[in-house]
């Protein structure tokens, strides 16, 4: 078992800058997803941990041993590859065996860990078998079996489930959560699937263009954004942002009272579900285009203070398309943003 | 297909097995009718009086089996080279991006547009030289340079339909390169580099200008029936014909799924 340090890493792609001195401190048993749109650069930097990729500067510690100029070979990793990367020309065993193999450990010592690899991914039916008779969802077990015989201390993960359909996905999610919790592996998981990311991971590092731009406990990414860009990214249906001009540390939407940490331009971000539907005297004024039952709730799609909106009311709430509603926000769960930065004013940037 | 595209189909696969298989057939004819099936005319399709005297007394000429010794020698010769050299370029084209590589495989190919005839005095001055003239070696380096090019071209196909993740994965899991080589790519390359070495093999065993011009004492087959057989009658020509295509037909039909496979021609 061992941390990861990645330490002011940066790489280059020729003249374009794929990673920007990249930090990130990954505990010792910690799951850390890396979320991020693609071509954010996650992938890179999981492969630069892997030693598959140069770094153009910084270092990568694992364990506290700086494994920067390993062979992948070498850093006491393991990985999980997005299209599974399971070696055709070996029977299911052997590929779970195949990394204890070329350690070298006693026939024994390997039987025993892949049966036990085995037993934890449900696979033990299939060891005779060749991948090629194996389902995409079979395939992912094999491969994840394969990186946790070897009991790495380091455990990498390219999003491992983005080829499986939604319902298999759904259930290896929760399999995944409860077989890696179980092996205490310390992981870095990249995705560009935010509940995924917000399913697994212990602490959700966002990037953006290269950058770490957040790096939190996921509910906290989720109600305390770092950025416009964060609360936007992360959540479905996104952080609404609301444009506000505040003096004096107070501003005034329609008939709702602010009070904002800053004056100047900013802007009032808040999650569909944190706000109160009130008469429209009483909070800012929503005007809905479209209302979709969805049966666990009711999603309204529509405009407050000129700018686009979308609530979570409950799936009783009886309102149309054409309604005007007040809005009031839970001040506990507001956040501020600066509209010339999309920085977060209360310190969370 | 309508009925006009399925008859133009049907005639134009007629045409081309025709092609390859009518003269075939009629070597067959006057390797096994003997003189009296060569002279005639019209000719029979059907054998009669087959025999296989022709090819018996074929065999018989003198120096025949060391010529045959000979081809085998410099085509296993051209096999084992062309796949030693052909395979790592074809490993490079497929896994590595390097500058130049799109003009490297156009000049791979355009060895092939140079005429050997062109270079048939100064290689035979060369090999002279280097004593490697009338030796199954020389024929071997020259037929190498000739199936060179297949060699690297076939292989990067082949090497680039083998994902690099499951390197990537050999790698992870312990390998160095080398060892991801032997474990991974190898076992899955290898029906695919088999089916190149016989494409090698066969180039080798067919060639006759080179072989010709290289060889006095030691020649190979084609170039020793070359001489030979212009001062025997007709039937023994069909017989030695025929004891040449063979062998390449056999093997080419051996390995036909792999190199359909490797054209891009795909499930046959």
């Amino acid at each position: 078992m061992a941390g990861i340090q990645i330490e002011r890493v940066g790489k280059r792609f020729g003249g374009a800058l794929a990673l920007d001195s990249v930090s990130l401190d990954v505990a010792d048993g910690e799951f850390v997803a890396l979320l991020g749109p693609s071509g954010c650069g996650k992938t890179t930097l999981l492969r630069i941990v892997a030693g598959l990729e140069t770094r153009s500067s910084g270092a990568v510690r694992i364990g506290g041993r700086d494994v920067s100029d390993l062979r992948p070979a070498d850093r006491g990793l393991a990985m999980v590859f997005q299209n599974y990367a399971v070696f055709p020309h070996m029977t299911v065993f052997d590929n779970v065996a195949f990394g204890l193999r070329m350690q070298k450990k006693p026939r024994e010592d390997i039987e025993r860990k892949v049966r036990r690899a085995a037993a934890l991914l449900q696979i033990e039916p299939y060891l005779d078998r060749y991948p090629a008779k194996l389902s995409g969802g079979q395939r992912q077990r094999v491969a994840v079996a394969r990186a946790l015989a070897v009991e790495p201390a380091v455990l990498l993960m390219d999003e491992p489930l983005s080829n499986l359909d939604a319902l298999l996905r759904l259930e290896m999610r929760a399999e995944l959560k409860s077989v890696l919790r179980e092996a205490k592996t310390t992981t870095l998981y990249v995705t560009h699937d935010q509940t995924e990311a917000m399913g697994l991971a212990d602490r959700i590092a966002v990037m953006q263009q290269g950058r770490i731009v957040q790096a939190d406990a996921p509910t906290t990414v989720y109600s305390r954004p770092a950025s416009t860009f964060v609360g936007g990214f992360v959540g479905s249906p996104p952080m609404n942002f609301v444009k506000v001009t505040a003096s004096g540390r107070s501003a005034r939407l329609d008939a709702l009272d602010l009070r904002p940490p800053a004056d100047g331009d900013l802007l009032l971000g808040f999650r569909g579900e944190d706000v109160q539907l009130v008469p429209p005297d009483e909070g800012m004024t929503f005007v809905v285009k479209v209302a979709e039952p969805m049966g666990s709730h009711l999603l309204l799609t529509g405009s407050a203070a000129g700018c686009p909106v979308r609530v979570v009311a409950p799936p009783t709430a009886s309102v149309h398309a054409g309604d005007r509603l007040g809005l009031r926000p839970d001040p506990d769960r507001i956040a501020w943003m600066s509209q010339d930065s999309g920085l977060a004013l209360d310190g969370h940037a | 297909m309508t009925g006009a595209r399925r008859l133009m189909f049907w005639s134009g696969v007629a045409a081309l097995c025709a092609w390859v298989l009518v003269p075939i057939y009629l070597i067959a004819l006057g390797a096994f009718g003997g003189r009296a099936a060569a002279f005639r005319w019209p000719k029979a399709f059907t054998l009669v009086n087959a025999s296989l005297e022709q090819l018996a007394t074929f065999l018989r000429i003198e120096g025949v089996w060391n010529a045959a010794l000979n081809s085998v020698i410099a085509a296993s010769l051209t096999m084992a080279l062309s796949l030693l050299l052909g395979a790592p370029a074809g490993y490079a084209l497929a896994r590595y991006r390097f500058r130049g590589a799109g003009a490297f495989r156009l000049m791979v190919l355009l060895t092939r547009a140079f005429p050997l005839a062109i270079l048939a005095l100064p290689l035979t001055v060369v090999f002279i030289r280097a004593g490697l003239y009338d030796t199954p070696f020389g024929v071997a380096l020259v037929h190498t340079a000739l199936a060179l090019p297949f060699a690297a071209l076939v292989t990067a196909g082949l090497f680039a339909g083998i994902p690099r993740e499951l390197e990537e994965a050999a790698w992870v899991f312990g390998c160095s390169r080398l060892q991801a080589f032997m474990r991974v790519v190898l076992p899955l390359a290898l029906p695919g580099l088999a089916a190149a070495a016989i494409f090698a093999f066969v180039i080798s065993w067919n060639e006759v200008f080179a072989a010709s011009v290289l060889t006095v004492r030691n020649r190979t087959l084609t170039a020793y029936l070359l001489t030979v057989l212009a001062e025997s009658p007709l039937h023994y020509r069909f017989a030695g014909g025929f004891v040449l295509i063979v062998p390449s037909v056999v093997f080419i039909f051996a390995v036909r799924r792999y190199l359909f496979a490797l054209w891009g021609v795909s499930n046959r």
